[in-house]
């Protein structure tokens, strides 16, 4: 026997159902929009009011720019050096820090997680990190997209809870094997703990790839500046001049707009592509994250 | 002697820690130290030490500033705003998300709202200086309903709206997963139980989900007051603002990176800084007390 399903619930369901699929054609359509405008023809574009559902007319010009600009291809280099060199970094201090401040019968242990647990509350602030970075000679280097985020603290205290559940018998039995610490951490440690270096890999990555206020700080050298860096000057100061020297005046304002688009477009796709992982793993992230303590 | 054997012992775990404490020391508090410039005449030719200490001149020079209660007011404004409104909608959404029967249909959503999460806050706000021009996608939408053309970029009293609506545009869904965790921990005999009782969908959602989830609710909201004079993120209103916005959009951060690193002026934006960090200490602090206090969950 079916239960009748009462009028005002089947009215909620259908209201409910609906608010979802505008929550999505919300949450999308701007990526759409920008997708059809990057594939537009400028001239057409212009005259063009109100939502595209598809490009109006077709045209890669934007694109060629957009592959031809150098800004954008050192961008592109720039930031995938900051994302490999940044994420190797930061993965093997976490590791480090996480083994060895998981361990019981250390000395220091308490004060060391004191000092860094207190940074999470408290720092110089911007002025005096930058004097510091100056000091250091490290502005306008592409150390200054690297160090100063090596370690996440709230990383490092979700890969220290997860390490210290790890069974201390795995531990003992390599140890009196005669492996070291190294040999733990990285033949132990690290291979039952893959999906946790996953979730630390796509959260440190993702951090490097849209990373902006360090560069807009630390760099001057626009031979550094990473993709972000140069999507601002394109997308907020307006600034597509340095693309289109070839360009006629007239044909300048036109084209701009798409260019815009196209740009877009070209940064986000890398994380489109890896977004069915990344779902996946930042979700499980989060878990990690809240069930901490 | 028991020493010595620790240290040979755990000499690795050692070596292991030193270029973590040296990132810490380094990159962290180093700039502690440097602090000190907040109460020195500071000029970088002459360094931090040699330079002169002027006490609080700093402090009580911004505090007599025309501009210190509207930065202040600012600041707490956009945290506020963003506690009204950005704070409930990811409940809500969670609320209404369980309640959806289909379950493909529940994964779908869920993938397409956590994805502006993904995108970098430059694209975002690229968007959205596009969308919202004057000549951009809105104003073309609203001017087929004969509503006149606003250039909301530059108009202080969007300035908001504009942060803290594309804030749960881009947050909502993955502002979401944590209730969603917490919703699916509730026993489901307590909902078998309502049922032979006899209460419907909406009673089983204020008697049995509501009260499930509101340790996490209120824990979630406490860690949000820590944040009420963080104003909002830094990156973000850069990008967002110009002066003709500064009216409703400057706060502390934005104002200490202008004068700090634009304008140079090393001593006065640190010593702002240093008020600003020791607010936003002084109330996390306090927040992780009282959420220790209450559910044995803190940030530590």
């Amino acid at each position: 026997m079916k239960p009748r399903i009462p009028l005002g619930e089947r009215i909620f369901d259908t209201t409910n159902s609906l608010f979802m699929l505008g929550l999505i054609a919300v949450t999308l359509y701007p990526f759409l929009y920008v997708l059809f405008a990057s594939f537009s023809d400028p001239s057409e574009l212009i005259e063009h009011r109100g939502l595209l559902l598809a490009p109006a007319g077709f045209s890669l010009e934007s694109y060629k720019y957009v592959f031809e600009n150098p800004m954008i291809s050192t961008g592109y280099m720039n930031t995938l050096i900051y994302v490999v060199a940044g994420t190797a970094l930061n993965l093997t201090l976490t590791s480090f820090a996480a083994y060895a401040l998981s361990r019981k019968g250390v000395r220091f242990v308490g004060p060391i997680m004191f000092g860094i647990v207190f940074t999470m509350f408290f720092s110089g602030g911007m002025i005096p990190t930058y004097l510091n970075m100056r000091n250091l000679d490290l502005l306008d280097t592409r150390w200054a997209m690297i160090l100063p985020s090596a370690i996440s603290t709230w990383n490092l205290l979700v890969m220290r809870t997860s390490f210290a559940g790890i069974p201390v018998a795995l531990e003992e039995s390599a140890r009196i094997d005669g492996a070291n610490d190294f040999r733990i951490l990285f033949q132990i440690f690290i291979p039952v703990s893959l999906p946790i270096m996953a979730v630390m890999t796509l959260f440190y990555g993702v951090a490097h790839w849209n990373a902006y206020m360090d560069a807009l700080i630390y760099l001057r050298d626009r031979d550094l500046y990473p993709l972000q860096l140069v999507l601002q000057e394109i997308l907020i100061s307006n600034n597509t001049d340095s693309m289109m020297t070839s360009v006629a005046d007239v044909d300048k304002g036109l084209i701009q707009e798409t260019i815009k688009y196209a740009t877009i477009i070209a940064a986000t796709v890398p994380i489109l592509l890896l977004y069915p992982f990344l779902q996946r793993y930042f979700v499980k992230g989060v878990m990690l994250g809240s069930i901490k303590e | 002697m028991k020493l010595l054997r620790e240290w040979s012992r755990n000499k690795y775990i050692y070596l292991m820690l030193l270029p973590v404490v040296i990132y810490y020391v380094v990159f962290l508090y180093f700039p502690m130290y440097g602090l000190q410039i907040a109460f020195k005449n500071f000029s970088p030719a002459i360094g931090i030490w040699g330079s002169e200490w002027v006490g609080f001149k700093h402090f009580v020079s911004f505090y007599e500033s025309y501009y210190f209660w509207r930065l202040i007011r600012n600041t707490v404004m956009i945290s506020l705003y963003e506690l009204v409104f950005g704070f409930p909608a990811p409940i809500i959404l969670a609320l209404l998300l369980n309640e959806i029967r289909k379950r493909v249909f529940k994964n779908i959503v869920q993938s397409i709202t956590y994805l502006p999460h993904f995108i970098s806050i430059v694209v975002v706000a690229g968007m959205m200086v596009d969308f919202l021009s004057g000549d951009g996608l809105i104003n073309q939408l609203t001017s087929l309903f004969g509503i006149p053309s606003v250039s909301f970029l530059i108009a202080p009293e969007w300035f908001r709206t504009i942060y803290v609506s594309s804030g749960i545009w881009q947050g909502i869904g993955w502002g979401s997963i944590i209730y969603l965790a917490a919703i699916a921990g509730i026993d489901p005999s307590l909902y078998e139980a309502a049922k032979t009782d006899g209460a419907g969908r909406f009673k089983q959602i204020l008697h049995i989900t509501v009260p499930g989830i509101m340790p996490t609710i209120i824990i979630m909201l406490i860690l949000r007051f820590g944040t009420l004079m963080a104003g909002g993120s830094l990156e973000k209103i850069l990008l967002l603002y110009n002066s003709t916005t500064y009216e409703t959009a400057d706060v502390i951060s934005t104002f200490v990176y202008r004068r700090g690193l634009l304008q140079m002026d090393y001593g006065f934006s640190a010593a702002i800084g240093l008020f600003n960090n020791i607010m936003n200490f002084i109330l996390l602090v306090s927040a992780n007390t009282i959420s220790r206090k209450i559910n044995n969950t803190s940030l530590w």
